[in-house]
């Protein structure tokens, strides 16, 4: 067989091109520079040659013939002609059709400024209006969804809204109705646009028509300055446009890398931004004096945390936190526990991850656009619809280009009904049915059977807070031996892969060094001094080894574990228990309100440095605005304390703790802000880079994990809006967190003799109405995680469910 | 005069013309137990391809050319277009309604030629008694054993769903009709893929008109050649016309083509009504160009003859006017219908029928401006480049371009009429051809 050829010859307005064959029309021309003006086409979608807008002529058999460039495949020999008169007139005339009932308020309008419409008005439209009839008009604006208004007579309905939600996010709730003159994007009556991912519709609509609830009417497009970032919200770090003006965060679009989000973003990602500007926001130092915080100065706050902490042996000391915070402060922090405070008590995540060595270096790795490559996706892990929605956005895709999907949760995911296989498990007893999808038995044959289709990506994780960590080493430890398997762990919080890879673990140095590994902790030895010789604790060790009085002092920063920890009890417990608490956080939260000096930190937007996702990439954050109040980056805060301590940390500006990481981490060696503006490129870089090495690879084996067997076993599900810090300060987010409930398969429910709606008593302590769900496995009981109605609920394996009473 | 191949049966027995036991006592399904037991589904093919036949519908595209551009892979399906919409057409109404064992009959054939073993028929959903007609006498043909598995012992197996389409003109586009049947909105697709190789659920599909398969029966039976013999050459076979309009005997004929317009309106017409003058005539549907007693009325009623003078023959809907007709009104009655039937997904169309409504309503309402004349040509220009025929689009489907005819058509017969109802002083120098290179 004859390779097909990779390049075609075009002729556009007499010049020839050789462009890469299986383009459309259009975007041949866009790449070598014959801008064809449009509304519906959108390079990621499906085309629909809707607007008319982009006709050129082409050359057939049958002599010149106007068509739609974005719907036609180029072919060898194609001849086209995008500035003939007929052209001209074809253009001219669409625009005078899209613009006769258009209602031309651009003054008030949010696009004005950076409207398609008007651009591509004034570059290819007739010069004035022969309309004089009544325009059409709607009601308007109409929410389609708590974060989305729709302005129909703006809309040029071009599709784009309805092809992001129906094929993108496999959310169809966006449709056309009526017909003719009368068309009109719409929801369907009582089922609102509730999408994980609505905020891209407004990025993508070339008009004003669909706006954002945050972003409407609050400034103009010429007055916003944007700030190349990467989102913090999960471990896939989007990239982003971060819109300010006037020192503030007005808005957050999705910047296009095709290696992780490709210009989407979840809503998350989108509407988060606002808890920066939050009147909420702890903008000074305060001391807790009473149970009361009491205002004071950055020089008193800092002398007094240096004396109190000065009064502890090192090792009575325990940091938690850092996974919010970037590459730079997060080894400042792991720099400054080991060689100024000197203890080895240090941890990013909060009980609720991943063995560090395995998330930390997994091997063999995958990235996120290996997912575009493979055969066959696994995930057993958390729903990362709920957790990692931009990665749910590129399994869809995937699964839409052909790949078989086999997951594997005791509930229902949003990917189940793309799913080729589901394998459904009661919480617990993941063990088991691990052994038998390994082994192919019975009613998992076929799963089993679709793994065998290399290359295959394995997408490992808890499925819940309840689960076993070591349950995801187990299901790694098979998925590595299918057909060229790489795999992805899936922590979920901001940047607790580049706080690992700092060393804010018990059992990690910077540049993924093993504590173990003596050859290379010597090397971070030599610029660091002495390490601690103990053993580290990790969070939930530390918090116990406080009511052991054998750690006195707690640093947390910007963690709240009494709301986001496997046993929240035991966090509240430790806190009020411990002799001195720190903490460096933008709120007052559950863990921050029981400080003895609460330090104001900034936040994402205000800092600069790097971070590193899930598969291990790089990205640089930026500052956009100035820190509110007098917030701080957190090495500042660092640098300053260590000082105080009488040791000299280096951490005053991210550049300089950029450059010490990029020579004495391993696996970073070489990753300075230099490399990365100049030669990384606009989607970050995976490290290590050619002359890093990376110490530590973890081979994921074999590992035996118990099987639960209590009579109800609890999946303690996380939501994408929890009740976790930032949503509850996001405005826009917090209103979207969705009523708690316990979700139990039918068979339960007759056991329990309940119905739908009627309220249990779970964990003999939280009353929550029963939703009965086939997706729920036998025995289990689903409970949302972090959520205003189960605060303090303890991630434990068993759980009590009792009938309460029914309602009514 | 050939004998009439379509409409025999109901002409000969009114009463019951529709039933099994007329059909079978009149020959039916003799033409399926041939095609079963003595022929191929390659010599159907190719017995269908010598018969000429050009389609029903309205495009006039050859059958068998059609069938030979299926697809191989499996399954495949047939759909018959009964959602006869286009304004002034009622001859498929006819055929289903008085003999729908001959439709049926016709799809069996088909399907065995194309290896099909699932058809449907979309019927619009104003035909509630020809609906009924056609499902009645599926179940009598499920019953005798002529649909179903293993189809009068051969082996071959064929189920026919019926489908009521929603009221919508557009869902006799073949594609949109697709779109429809598969519960979507009625709007055409992208073309290509054509029907043929991604069609009814993406499978390929082969969509025909109720009256060409109506025809398959007397093919199998009287072979291709004896259908292409028939007529013009390239006209071939009978053609069942429905006349409506200004003549005295309007109604369902079927007639060999190849006569002069003169001859179809005063004799098959039996001439105007009221003794009154004809003005004008529409050849084939609301969508084709009008045809005027002055320039046409010696033309030959066949598919290229029509064609050659800018119109078409469509979906044989001839509509006849006479001398006291408003022509403005009339175009304006035409555009009304198809902006109300725009699906609307394209903009040309969904903008610019409604806004040439708008315009020749304020012209009949006289309050028409001078630059009018040259805004609806423009308009019309900006749907349909250049204002040939056929129509070239700046649109997804022929819809836009269709409103665009009646347009064209005053303006070049009755223009004058045009701007008296204007009345002021009309901006006199813009021609169709100034805009339109016509």
């Amino acid at each position: 067989m004859s390779e097909a050829p990779t390049t075609v010859s075009i002729t556009i307005n007499g010049v020839v091109h050789e462009v890469e064959a299986g383009q459309r029309l259009i975007t041949a021309a866009e790449k070598v520079g014959e801008i064809i003006p449009r509304f519906c086409h959108h390079d990621k979608l499906e085309p629909v040659g809707k607007c008319r807008m982009c006709l050129v002529e082409v050359e057939g058999p049958r002599g010149k013939a106007l068509m739609a460039s974005c719907t036609l495949p180029v072919s060898d020999g194609m001849v086209v002609d995008t500035q003939s008169a007929v052209v001209t007139k074809a253009q001219e005339g669409v625009l005078e059709f899209l613009l006769i009932n258009h209602p031309l308020d651009c003054p008030i309008c949010d696009k004005g400024g950076e409207c398609p419409l008007q651009d591509q008005t004034m570059r290819w439209g007739p010069g004035e209006s022969r309309f004089i009839e009544d325009k059409r008009t709607f009601v308007k604006p109409i929410h389609v969804s708590e974060v989305v208004l729709l302005d129909r007579e703006r809309c040029v309905l071009c599709d784009r809204c309805v092809r992001v939600a129906d094929d993108i996010a496999g959310d169809p709730l966006l449709v056309f109705q009526d017909r003719g003159n009368g068309v009109q994007i719409q929801t369907f009556p009582g089922e609102p646009f509730s999408s994980y991912f609505s905020g891209n519709t407004v990025q993508l609509c070339p008009v004003g028509a669909l706006t954002s609830v945050d972003y409407r009417f609050k400034a103009r497009p010429w007055d916003l300055e944007h700030t190349p970032s990467v989102s913090l919200v999960d471990t896939v770090h989007s990239t982003v446009d971060v819109h300010t003006s006037r020192g503030r965060v007005i808005r957050v679009y999705g910047a296009e890398n095709d290696e992780l989000n490709e210009g989407w973003l979840s809503d998350k990602d989108r509407f988060t931004f606002s808890a920066i500007h939050s009147s909420r926001r702890v903008t000074v130092p305060m001391v807790g004096e009473e149970g009361e915080f009491v205002e004071t100065g950055w020089g008193d706050a800092l002398d007094s945390v240096a004396s109190r902490l000065g009064a502890f042996l090192p090792a009575e000391v325990g940091i938690i936190g850092g996974a919010n915070n970037t590459n730079e402060e997060a080894y400042a922090l792991s720099k400054f526990a080991r060689t100024v405070i000197g203890t080895p008590h240090v941890d990013a995540q909060l009980g609720d991850g991943l063995d560090p060595h395995f998330a930390a270096a997994v091997t063999p790795r995958a990235m996120v656009s290996d997912l575009d490559r493979a055969s066959t996706i696994l995930l057993w892990g958390p729903d990362i619809k709920e957790t990692h929605p931009v990665l749910y956005l590129r399994v869809r895709k995937a699964v839409r280009n052909g790949a078989s999907l086999v997951v594997a949760s005791p509930a229902g995911t949003g990917l189940d009904g793309i799913a080729t296989h589901v394998v459904r498990y009661r919480a617990g007893s993941g063990s088991d049915t691990l052994r038998k999808l390994v082994a192919g038995d019975g009613d998992l044959a076929d799963a089993r059977a679709a793994l065998d289709a290399g290359p295959v990506v394995g997408l490992v994780g808890r499925s819940s807070l309840a689960e076993d960590p070591r349950l995801a080493e187990a299901v790694a430890a098979f998925a590595r031996t299918l057909p060229d398997a790489r795999l992805l762990t899936l922590l979920r919080r901001g940047n607790v892969y580049g706080a690992l890879d700092m060393g804010l673990s018990p059992t990690l140095l910077p540049g993924r060094v093993s504590t173990e590994d003596r050859v290379s902790v010597a090397a971070i030895e030599d610029v660091w001094g002495p390490l601690p010789g103990d053993t580290g604790r990790s969070t939930m060790e530390m918090f116990a080894a406080v009511l052991e009085e054998e750690i006195k002092a707690i640093i947390l920063v910007g963690a709240d574990p009494v709301s986001d920890c496997p046993d929240p009890d035991l966090a509240e417990r430790a806190l009020q228990q411990a002799e001195f608490v720190v903490a460096v956080d933008a709120f007052v939260t559950h863990s921050s309100q029981h400080a003895d000096v609460l330090l104001p930190g900034a936040v994402w937007g205000e800092v600069d440095g790097t971070v590193t996702n899930l598969e291990g990439r790089v990205q640089r954050v930026r500052p956009a605005i100035h820190p509110v109040g007098q917030a701080r980056p957190l090495n500042a805060i660092l640098d300053d304390l260590s000082y105080r301590l009488g040791v000299e940390l280096g951490a005053a500006k991210p550049e300089d703790i950029s450059s010490e990481i990029a020579s004495v981490a391993p696996a970073y060696l070489g990753v300075t802000f230099d490399h990365l503006t100049f030669e990384g490129g606009p989607d970050g870089t995976l490290v290590p880079i050619r002359g890093g090495t990376q110490p530590l690879g973890f081979i994921p084996v074999e590992i035996s994990v118990p099987v639960v067997t209590d009579r109800m076993t609890l999946h303690l599900a996380p939501a994408l809006y929890d009740d976790g810090v930032w949503n509850r300060h996001a405005e826009t987010i917090a209103s979207l967190v969705r009523p708690a409930a316990a979700r139990i398969h039918p068979r339960d429910a007759s056991v329990l003799a309940v119905k739908d709606g009627s309220i249990v008593l779970v964990a003999d302590r939280f009353e929550l109405p029963v939703v009965i769900d086939a997706a729920v496995a036998v025995g289990s009981v689903v409970v949302p995680f972090n959520h205003p109605d189960t605060r303090g609920i303890a991630a434990t394996p068993s759980v009590a469910v009792d009938a309460v009473r029914s309602q009514a | 005069m050939t004998d009439p191949i379509l409409t025999r049966r109901m002409e000969e027995h009114p009463s019951d013309s529709h039933t099994l036991a007329r059909y079978e006592a009149t020959g039916g399904y003799d033409a399926l137990r041939k095609a079963l037991r003595e022929m191929t589904p390659e010599r159907l093919v190719d017995e269908v391809k010598a018969s000429n036949m050009r389609g029903r519908g309205g495009a006039g595209f050859p059958t068998g050319i059609k069938w030979g551009f299926l697809a191989p892979s499996e399954p495949r399906y047939l759909v018959i277009n009964a959602d006869e919409s286009e304004p002034g057409t009622f001859k498929d109404r006819q055929l289903l309604e008085r003999d729908p064992h001959q439709l049926i009959e016709g799809i069996v054939i088909s399907a065995f030629a194309l290896g099909v073993h699932t058809a449907f028929i979309y019927i619009r959903g104003e035909y509630p008694k020809p609906a009924r007609r056609v499902q009645r006498a599926l179940a009598e043909a499920y019953e005798a054993g002529y649909l179903g598995s293993d189809i009068l012992g051969s082996g071959f197996d064929l189920d026919v769903v019926v489908h009521l389409g929603g009221g919508a003109y557009i869902c006799g586009e073949e594609t949109a009709l697709l779109n429809s049947l598969e519960g979507r909105r009625g709007e055409p697709r992208l073309k290509p893929p054509f029907p043929a190789v991604a069609g009814l659920y993406a499978k390929p599909t082969i969509v025909n008109n109720v009256e060409s398969i109506s025809n398959v029966p007397w093919i199998t039976l009287n072979g291709g050649d004896a259908y292409a013999a028939i007529g013009p050459e390239r006209s071939a076979g009978t053609r069942l016309f429905s006349l409506s309009g200004h003549v005295r005997k309007p109604g369902n004929h079927e007639i060999v083509m190849g006569i002069t317009w003169a001859e179809l309106i005063y004799e098959l017409g039996g001439g105007i009504r009221d003794g009154n003058a004809l003005k004008t005539w529409i050849p084939g549907g609301a969508s084709a160009p009008w045809l005027v007693p002055s320039e046409h009325l010696e033309t030959l009623v066949t598919i290229d003859d029509v064609a050659h003078h800018g119109s078409m023959l469509g979906s044989g809907a001839i509509v006849v006017m006479d001398e006291t007709t408003n022509v403005v009104a009339a175009a304006h009655s035409i555009v009304k219908f198809f902006a109300h039937e725009s699906c609307g997904q394209c903009t040309p169309c969904r903008e610019g029928t409604s806004w040439l409504e708008d315009v020749l309503q304020r012209i009949l309402e006289g309050t028409g401006l001078p630059s009018d004349i040259h805004l609806l040509l423009d308009v019309s220009d900006n749907i349909s480049p250049g204002l040939t025929w056929p129509p070239a689009m700046t649109t997804i489907c022929p819809l836009g371009p269709s409103a665009t005819a009646p347009i064209v058509s005053i303006m070049r017969w009755f223009r004058p009429e045009v701007e008296a109802m204007i009345g002021e002083a009309v901006i006199g120098e813009t021609k169709i051809g100034e805009v339109a290179r016509v």
